[in-house]
């Protein structure tokens, strides 16, 4: 195991070095360094020109600039040599600098599209492959098809162009009309019926049930003003957690497991009474509060399903956990939610943003710069999650059908086991097992789209660094762009390894 | 040597046969025959392969190729006056004047979203060609020969694979300023490769251990005859496929670049160049945004479909779930058909 790693390490370092080569004779010889300079009016032109030339050892030849660069880059790793050096851009801003600002923007905007893209797609894939070869399946596999035939700067054009305009219009005056809500009902009913399947009939009443109760949903928050003043209500919050309580004992245990109903219940009651009584400690809340919060809920989440236990303990603690971090959730988005009115105004009543990534000198407590990065990041983030989703989706739905197709499966069903148990214990683990090397691989694609998404969203991140620096044929910001995404898939790949064989007991690393 | 080499069906393609067709007078048809008769059974390729020719033919007739005129009359880069503030005059009754409308400097939206097709698809085969030949060589060398020969090139394609493709795409694209759609196609094809040859290596590395090659090989072929005349053609179908779905990306990286202004270049036009020059104008002028969108989303779908169709005709085992052949299997093999179908048992 460690000879495999230091192995794989000085591979990786080589591999590394030899791409960076590739790097920086390319973007150093795709255009010219002194354009700008060359075509400037101003007086001391000569003395500019001379200056950068100097400073950016423009006199020598791109490989022999890759060396002193990489000279520059081993003093990261060289703990003596007395810091990093990444080089300068041409406004001479130390790379080094501008780095983990570009970073932390684009992380910000990177892991919830990676997490969220994850989730559903995986979620989307197995149901697909559950109702496999439905109406629902088609469904699904045309979507993702034409997913896969977007590029991602038509949905981030298309986004920024029209949904954020459309829906901030649509705020000014909040009133669906009944034509709105008669095409929503109808969409969503399509969309449940696929989902439910089996005979005409039930389709038809679960048709008719989800349509009209969309329809009346959403003709209640027209009517009431909810768009504006958008919360959830005490009701809600009771009805959403304890729906969510019920749904994960009926996904992960089974509806007939009393200490399963036991956990989940300790978990949604303990949210209940927070949202009742914590509101106080929300409205003086800092950031580090909510983070300390959270881990708090995580821990009582596990640890009532440690006390409940029982002969499956692993399973109760794994309940717990889900519960609590989920109820928790909801109970932290009604907070959200009633600071956004006040946002709303503060904004100037056009709150879905379609520039940067923060509205620049806002004040307000963390509920009020929750909701401003909330309203800055959507959009980019669907505009990335929908590059990878579907290839989620697809392989996720074929890695369940082959699963399912498996001899234990079989063995399993035929043993007596629920079904829900053959697919979550048995069938799914195992189906996770292909998907970590497409994640490992989607982090680069990821972290390469967000090159045009920071373009169309003119966000400051590292993909507007890459952008930038390429325009002007400044190398040293595009190359600090490819360390990170370079070392970021290089470790990707790593981890996907050793999760193969961790997750597989048949791949043996060597 | 020619008996090797002429027999049409290895084994492995042929156990992937389905028990209706070889019942139907599958027997005694070649390969390519075969493939193409399943293909054909996919309407959805079929209809998508069709729509996909139908749009290059319309462009080229459109505004010709080269010198060679075609039948509209505005060539792409030419200035005309604004009519009617260049809006499309699309509509039932013909085309008009100006029918995708005309954009900010009164240039004819038609010609130019009919070049920037002509570029695209350009630019995608392009990019398709290279990568699979570059691809198809390196992974050939690599898994025929092994050893050292194959660890020093899956070595450059690591370092190759670790650079995003659009990352080094924009890059690439950047350097060719001024070679035109060839060639940035062409740079492009030569840093895409990467996936085919992974495939090709893994098909070689397989095939090679095979009967047949070891006959070849003690009948005294060469390494290149046994690569390219024998192993070659039984790799086919991984390398039609997995090049059908290179081109499919392809034409999203070449929009992507010309998007961010790395590719091709104004007054020449690309689908995306025209995206990302009228974006600007979406709220005023939304028809510049959807004529190229429509085009360019319609390209990849219909690629992407054809290549979905390639893969089930070359490799019918990867649909195991199709419940209709299971269930014209069951039907062949049983005699009776099937009323209701779970999840099929046999596997084929």
């Amino acid at each position: 195991m460690v000879s495999f790693i230091a192995r794989r390490v000085v591979v990786s370092v080589l591999i590394l070095i030899a791409a960076s080569f590739i790097m920086y004779v390319l973007a150093a010889s795709a255009g010219n360094p002194l354009q700008d300079l060359q075509g400037s009016l101003s007086p001391n032109r000569q003395a500019l020109i001379d200056a950068r030339v100097q400073t950016q050892h423009l006199d020598l030849a791109p490989p022999l600039r890759w060396v002193l660069w990489l000279g520059g880059v081993a003093k990261c790793v060289v703990p003596v040599a007395g810091g990093c050096d990444l080089g300068t851009t041409f406004q001479n801003q130390p790379v080094t600098d501008l780095l983990p600002q570009a970073m932390g923007s684009t992380l910000q905007l990177v892991t919830t599209a990676f997490v969220l893209a994850i989730v559903l797609g995986i979620g989307l894939g197995i149901v697909t492959a559950l109702r496999v070869y439905s109406g629902f399946d088609y469904t699904v596999t045309l979507i993702s098809f034409f997913l896969f035939s977007l590029p991602s700067f038509l949905v981030a054009v298309l986004l920024k162009s029209f949904i954020a305009l459309n829906y901030n219009n649509f705020l000014a005056n909040p009133h669906l009309p009944p034509l709105a809500l008669l095409v929503t009902g109808v969409i969503v009913g399509a969309i449940l019926q696929l989902l439910v399947g089996g005979p005409w009939r039930r389709r038809l009443y679960v048709f008719l049930g989800s349509g009209l109760f969309t329809a009346a949903i959403l003709w209640y928050m027209s009517v009431s003003g909810w768009f504006t003043r958008p919360s959830l209500g005490p009701v809600a919050v009771i009805v959403l957690t304890a729906g969510i309580g019920f749904a994960i004992v009926a996904v992960l245990a089974g509806l007939r497991n009393r200490r399963a109903w036991i956990t989940a219940g300790i978990n949604v009651l303990i949210a209940i009474i927070a949202y009742f009584s914590l509101q106080w400690l929300f409205n003086i809340s800092s950031a580090g509060t909510l983070v300390f919060l959270a881990v708090i809920t995580l821990a009582v989440g596990i640890a009532s399903g440690a006390i409940v236990g029982g002969p499956d303990r692993g399973l109760m603690m794994r309940i717990g956990g889900i519960t609590s971090v989920l109820v928790g959730g909801i109970v932290l988005l009604d907070r959200f939610m009633q600071s956004w009115y006040s946002y709303s105004n503060d904004i100037g009543g056009r709150p879905i943003a379609t520039v940067g990534s923060q509205t620049p000198s806002l004040g307000g407590n963390v509920w009020i710069t929750g909701i401003d990065s909330f309203t800055h990041l959507i959009l980019p983030t669907i505009s990335l999650l929908l590059i990878s989703f579907a290839s989620y989706t697809r392989y996720s739905r074929s890695g369940m059908l082959e699963v399912l197709n498996q001899d234990y499966v079989r063995t399993a069903r035929a043993k007596g086991l629920p079904e829900r148990s053959v697919i979550v214990r048995h069938a799914f683990r195992n189906m996770l097992i292909p998907i970590a090397t497409l994640i490992a691989t989607d982090v680069g694609a990821l972290l390469g789209g967000a090159i045009i998404t920071e373009s169309v969203f003119a966000i400051s991140g590292m993909g507007a660094l890459f952008n930038i620096g390429l325009g002007r044929t400044d190398v040293n910001p595009v190359m600090g762009y490819f360390l990170v995404i370079a070392i970021t898939a290089i470790a990707f790949n790593f981890l996907a390894d050793l999760a193969y064989a961790a997750l597989d007991p048949r791949v043996r690393v060597r | 040597m020619s008996t090797v080499q002429g027999s049409p069906l290895e084994p492995k393609i042929s156990s992937g046969f389905d028990a209706a067709e070889r019942g139907s007078g599958g027997r005694g048809e070649s390969q390519g025959r075969i493939v193409f008769k399943r293909f054909l059974k996919n309407r959805v390729s079929v209809v998508a392969l069709v729509v996909y020719v139908a749009i290059i033919v319309f462009s080229i007739s459109a505004i010709g190729l080269g010198p060679i005129p075609g039948w509209w009359h505005y060539p792409y880069s030419q200035l005309n006056p604004q009519l009617n503030q260049g809006a499309p005059t699309l509509s039932a009754s013909g085309f008009g004047e100006h029918p995708f409308g005309q954009d900010r400097i009164g240039r004819d939206y038609f010609a130019l979203t009919m070049r920037g097709i002509q570029n695209s698809v350009l630019v995608m085969l392009v990019i398709g060609v290279f990568a699979t030949v570059l691809g198809v060589i390196v992974g050939a060398v690599a898994g025929y020969f092994r050893g050292w020969v194959d660890a020093v090139l899956m070595r450059i394609t690591d370092v190759f694979i670790v650079i995003p493709a659009l990352v080094i795409g924009a890059v690439v694209g950047k350097t060719s300023n001024g070679l035109g759609a060839f060639g940035l196609a062409a740079l492009l094809g030569l840093v895409s490769w990467m996936v085919i040859a992974r495939l090709v290596r893994g098909e070689f590395l397989t095939l090679r251990e095979r009967e047949f090659v070891e006959a070849a090989r003690v009948a005294g072929a060469s390494d290149g005859r046994i690569i390219f005349r024998h192993i070659l053609p039984n790799a086919v179908g991984v390398i039609i496929v997995s090049s059908t779905l290179l081109i499919a990306s392809a034409i999203l990286l070449e929009t992507a670049i010309s998007y961010l202004g790395y590719g091709i270049k104004s007054p020449d036009s690309s689908l995306g160049l025209l995206i990302g020059s009228n974006q600007s104008a979406f709220a005023t002028r939304p028809y510049l945004f959807w004529w190229p969108a429509t085009f360019i989303v319609l390209l990849a779908l219909c690629v992407n479909f054809v290549g979905d169709g390639l893969r089930d005709a070359f490799d019918p085992q990867q649909r195991r779930f199709s419940i209709r052949r299971t269930k014209e299997v069951d039907e062949v093999i049983a005699g009776q058909p099937l009323t209701e179908v779970g999840l099929p048992t046999e596997k084929d």
